[in-house]
């Protein structure tokens, strides 16, 4: 008979892995991809294949050959953060381009710093940004979509996001009633049909992924309802104020990436506050600071900026936010 | 253009000449007055800041022998009696030469000698081992191998051998300062003498199990005998608890004990290997 | 909507393969040997030598402080030896050897299963009863209940709470008693509510167990003073501070102790062996173990008397199943992993379980994801993830005793949650006993 195994209490363990974690995220992002992919054909899976490929063997490559360890790449965060960073960028892309942002994603933002768990700012969204300001006109070409939208009196910007559209005309001096801004049903922004990244491109295919994970258990909604709620009560407050020069809090709920960055960037487990005040205030800083750079920055689309930014907070955030003790003694 | 660069290299050096001196004169203001001794005798230690000598790292080692009368109760185990004449003299003081010491791992229970009865799949540290039941094996004393000692040395001196399964000292990296005594749930490891030409010899066993029962756990086990006690002719050795233990400053070295001793329990380091008794009569 | 405590909690599979195996009695041993440490606090002192004859009942060891307890013979016959033996750790605890002569009992002891219910003593004289028969707590902790029973005269006992959860998975000794003897069990809440001299007294059963809910309501109709709660299945809802926040809505202060928030609770096996000591003076020697587990062929319940071997009860139940990697006496959650199958059962054993290989093996640990679900799992609102990486960091007990790793309750639901696999509750017990060690060795204010 073989020797009785001895161990410290508890003797069983729940199902929940990072593995199985990773997974779930992979088959809530399956939808946004689905569909992704339909609209922008062969480009856009080339991306995703490409992009996940990548991220994995730079991984594997980084941790087997450089550190000298195991190699982590079975745990398939590497695989979310190559899809995540496919749906950040134009569909039209060339392949090299994610395969430069994943060796960045990966290979600064995440193995610099000790590999997963140890990183301070989200990978995808430090490849991307890394990639929109190296490869500017690049990153910026949303041509040839096969549908977008008209703008009224103001030419039709083919090729531009609808954030980038409005921004440009209103530095232009057009108001927001002359760009017809109206014109993008809440129909069509819900369904499908805006220009942009490949994972703007459709709310309700990121809706049914996230719901997916809440269901799972995956992530909690506080971060996103906390982003949400900041974002349309700010933006509402200056569209009241202002109709013509501030769009209206739904299209800004609705674009830019906000849904995208909401559901799967702000929720990373490793570049979040660990609390649920520190992640309510979180959300609010993310939802301030997106805000903020879309009606005064320079730049059209904030959330990945935003959602960067809050990440240096995280560690503070994650002291003084401290979770509800059982009985707590109140002085 | 090229004046926007001058005026802005000019503003630069201009704040950064301020805050030269500005900077300058708060250190001044806000300088701790020390003696002077303190720093000379700091630059001297080793600066491992290890906590062997007892005190709270190099700098409170400098302060608190400036500080004291004389040099009673301050050795540096890293730096040795090398470091500790330096200070003396820098000092102005006389120092005595203190044996060097090594730590000493008190057990042959490898994974040759001593059966492992169950298996432990909890978090790697001697420390949970210990507190949670009597071992993986038979012996309830013996080193358990999960490398606390490992984990606490700063020098690298201490590892867990895989082959043997337990805690083995190199004696050229150890300086005794004593990390891996604490960190020793069970108490296996002990700082002895280093020895005259780095020989020494000592009981590798702390089981006080009665014999047979340190016996059955461990084949190399010490069962508390005595013969070692009765040969030796320095009076070196008790027994007590069903274990020997050898005074190492008592402990002249002759090995009559390691000849005697049935289990293999008592060690001999660094020793030339004896001649074999045929090759004496040719 | 069923009550339940506020922070915290997880849901393992409860597992209660054998909560229909009826209560079976144990059939005679030939030695008993009955271990000193039966309680919390110190060993106790045995009173007899070797040699000397002893009846079932008889005192054969007193208590050796104030956080101790009388501890008697389970069985008749002459005593063989009074030396040191191996418990399940290993470790070695004196015990008291008895060869087994027949089944004699001490006079005075009510061995009829008449129910008796006048209840016609003294507070005092309750309590001083159950001193001398020996009754512990017996949910697990063995903290000896003359001492739960008497809280200090600054605190004042306002209700009690029996604890009918039996949240642990697999274990079904207690569902299987409140089925079979819940009138007995409700006189010893009664006795024990005299008292403390209170006038509330609760029963808070898991919903997993409707049988069990059932037989005590229905028992319970002729106790006016006396509720039975049905709680949500949730773990660990039979956590004493758990228990008391769910019941009367009150949490204990961080640092504090149950009777703080006015609440003395008691398992309901510890009820029952009040009733047996204070109605029928028959002190604590025998208990029900739960013997189960999937590769376990037969699942039982046994009354065993304490002393006997658990080698001996795995004989009884068909044998070790060959499948089984761990023995463990208690359940998966806060169970202890027996080294040591010789050693014999004490007053707490409440079930021996057999888990297999791929039931009990742990997986190799990987990177923290700061993922928080030991966080929110915690039943005491601490943050497992920062007292472990504190504990392995070594030296930080004064931030540990901040973060109040002195709450931790060590019920292991971080380990059990984490997806990475980290054993979190290793390292945190060991700093929780580090920095109570330095919390108490503090001269008082």
């Amino acid at each position: 008979m073989n020797k009785l195994i001895v161990s410290p209490s508890p003797h069983t363990h729940g199902r929940e892995s990072t593995q199985s974690l990773m997974r779930d995220v992979l088959i809530a992002l399956a939808p946004a991809m689905l569909v992704s992919v339909a609209v922008s054909g062969w480009s856009m899976l080339v991306l995703i294949l490409v992009g996940a490929a990548s991220c994995v063997l730079t991984e594997f490559l980084i941790t087997k050959y450089l550190l000298k360890r195991p190699s982590t790449v079975s745990d398939l965060s590497a695989v979310v953060t190559g899809c995540l960073l496919a749906l950040n960028l134009p569909p039209e892309s060339p392949w090299w381009l994610i395969l430069v942002g994943s060796i960045v994603a990966i290979g600064v933002a995440k193995m610099t710093f000790g590999g997963l768990g140890q990183n301070i700012f989200n990978p995808a969204l430090v490849g991307r940004v890394f990639l929109l300001v190296s490869f500017p006109v690049l990153m910026t070409d949303w041509s040839d979509q096969g549908m977008f939208f008209g703008l009224g009196n103001v030419d039709a910007f083919s090729g531009a996001t609808p954030l980038g559209a409005v921004k440009e005309a209103l530095k232009n001096g057009a108001t927001l009633s002359q760009i017809s801004v109206d014109d993008l049903t809440f129909h069509q922004q819900f369904f499908l049909n805006i220009g942009g990244s490949a994972g703007e491109l459709s709310a309700l295919a990121l809706i049914l992924g996230f719901i997916y994970l809440l269901c799972r258990r995956v992530v909690k909604v506080t971060i996103p309802l906390a982003i949400f709620c900041t974002v349309f009560v700010v933006s509402g407050i200056f569209w009241l104020a202002d109709p013509e020069h501030y769009t209206n809090p739904v299209f800004n709920v609705f674009t830019g990436g906000l849904l995208l960055g909401a559901f799967f960037m702000a929720t990373d487990y490793v570049t979040s506050p660990m609390t649920t005040k520190g992640q309510i205030i979180f959300g609010i800083g993310i939802g301030l600071i997106t805000v903020f750079v879309r009606y005064f920055g320079s730049y059209p689309e904030g959330v990945s900026f935003a959602i960067l930014i809050m990440n240096c907070a995280v560690p503070l955030l994650n002291k003084y936010c401290k979770p509800r003790r059982f009985g707590e003694v109140k002085k | 253009m090229t004046g926007t660069i001058l005026f802005t290299i000019a503003c630069l050096v201009a704040l950064g000449l301020l805050f030269a001196v500005v900077l300058y004169f708060v250190a001044q203001k806000f300088k701790v007055e020390e003696d002077p001794r303190i720093e000379i005798v700091e630059k001297i230690l080793p600066g491992a800041n290890c906590g062997g000598c007892g005190q709270a790292g190099c700098h409170a080692f400098a302060e608190n022998v400036v500080k004291a009368p004389g040099m009673d109760g301050f050795f540096c185990p890293v730096g040795g009696n090398p470091v500790m004449t330096k200070v003396a003299e820098a000092l102005g003081r006389a120092v005595e030469e203190k044996a060097p010491m090594v730590a000493v791992v008190r057990c042959n229970g490898t994974l040759a000698n001593r059966a492992r009865t169950n298996e432990y799949d909890g978090y790697a540290s001697c420390k949970v081992m210990a507190s949670l039941y009597a071992g993986d094996t038979g012996c309830k004393f013996g080193c358990l191998g999960k490398g606390d000692c490992e984990a606490a040395c700063k020098f690298g001196a201490i590892k867990v051998d895989p082959a043997k399964g337990v805690a083995v000292v190199d004696e050229n990296l150890c300086t005794a300062c004593g990390a891996c005594v604490k960190a020793c749930p069970k108490g296996v490891i002990e700082l002895r003498a280093k020895g005259l030409k780095n020989r020494r010899v000592y009981v590798s066993c702390i089981n006080k199990d009665k014999g047979a029962v340190a016996r059955k756990a461990c084949g190399a086990a010490c069962i508390g005998c005595g013969k070692c006690a009765k040969t030796c002719p320095f009076g070196a050795i008790t027994v007590e608890n069903n274990v020997a233990y050898i005074d190492f400053n008592v402990c002249k070295m002759c090995r009559k004990c390691v000849a005697e001793c049935p289990t293999g329990a008592i060690h001999e380091v660094n020793f030339p290997p004896k001649p074999k008794p045929h090759e004496e009569n040719v | 909507m069923k009550k339940t405590f506020k922070i915290g909690g997880v849901h393992p599979h409860d597992n209660k393969i054998s909560a229909n195996a009826a209560t079976e009695i144990f059939p005679a041993i030939e030695t008993a040997y009955v271990s000193m440490a039966q309680h919390l606090g110190a060993p106790a002192t045995p009173i007899v030598a070797v040699g000397d004859k002893v009846k079932v009942g008889q005192v054969i060891a007193e208590p050796a402080g104030f956080i101790s307890g009388y501890v008697h013979s389970p069985v008749s016959g002459t005593v063989k030896a009074v030396a040191p033996r191996a418990d399940i750790a290993g470790n070695m605890v004196m015990h008291v050897e008895i060869t087994v002569e027949g089944d004699e009992w001490m006079e005075g002891i009510d061995t009829s299963d008449t129910i008796v219910k006048d209840i016609p003593y003294t507070p005092e004289e309750i309590i001083a009863k159950v001193k001398a028969c020996g009754i512990v707590g017996l949910g697990g902790a063995s903290f000896p209940t003359h001492v739960k029973l008497a809280p200090p005269k600054d605190k004042k006992a306002e209700a009690l709470i029996l604890n009918g959860t039996e949240c642990e998975p697999y274990l079904t000794s207690d569902d299987r008693i409140m089925q079979e003897r819940p009138e007995e069990i409700l006189i010893g809440a009664a006795i024990m509510m005299k008292a403390l001299g209170v006038t509330r007294g609760y029963v808070g059963i898991e919903e997993n167990k409707p049988a069990a809910i059932a037989a005590m309501k229905a028992a319970a109709a002729a106790f006016p003073q006396i509720r039975v709660i049905t709680l949500k299945k949730r773990y660990p809802q039979g956590g004493e501070k758990q228990l008391i926040d769910a019941v009367i809505g009150r949490q204990v202060p961080s640092g504090g102790l149950p009777i703080d928030t006015g609440a003395v609770v008691q398992n309901v096996a510890t009820s029952l062996a009040v009733y047996e000591a204070v109605q029928k003076n028959k002190p604590l020697i025998d208990n029900v173990i739960t013997v189960t587990g999937q590769c376990l062929e037969r699942q039982r319940n046994f009354k065993v008397r304490i002393g006997t071997p658990m080698s001996k009860i795995i004989e009884e139940a068909g044998g070790m199943p060959l499948k089984a990697a761990k023995v463990i006496s208690g359940g998966p959650m806060m169970g202890r992993a027996i080294a040591n199958l010789d050693a014999a059962t004490v007053k707490a054993n409440g079930a021996i379980l057999f888990l297999t290989e791929e039931q009990t093996r742990r997986k190799p640990e990987s990177s923290c994801i700061r993922c928080a679900k030991c966080a929110s799992a915690c039943p005491m609102g601490l943050e497992p993830w920062l007292l472990n990486k504190l504990s392995r960091a070594g030296g930080r007990q004064a931030e540990l005793e901040q973060e109040r790793v002195y709450d931790c309750i060590e019920c292991g639901c971080c380990s059990f949650t984490c997806p990475a696999n980290i054993p979190l509750l290793d390292m945190i017990r060991s700093s929780k006993a580090e920095v109570m060690k330095i919390m108490r060795s503090r001269p008082k204010k």
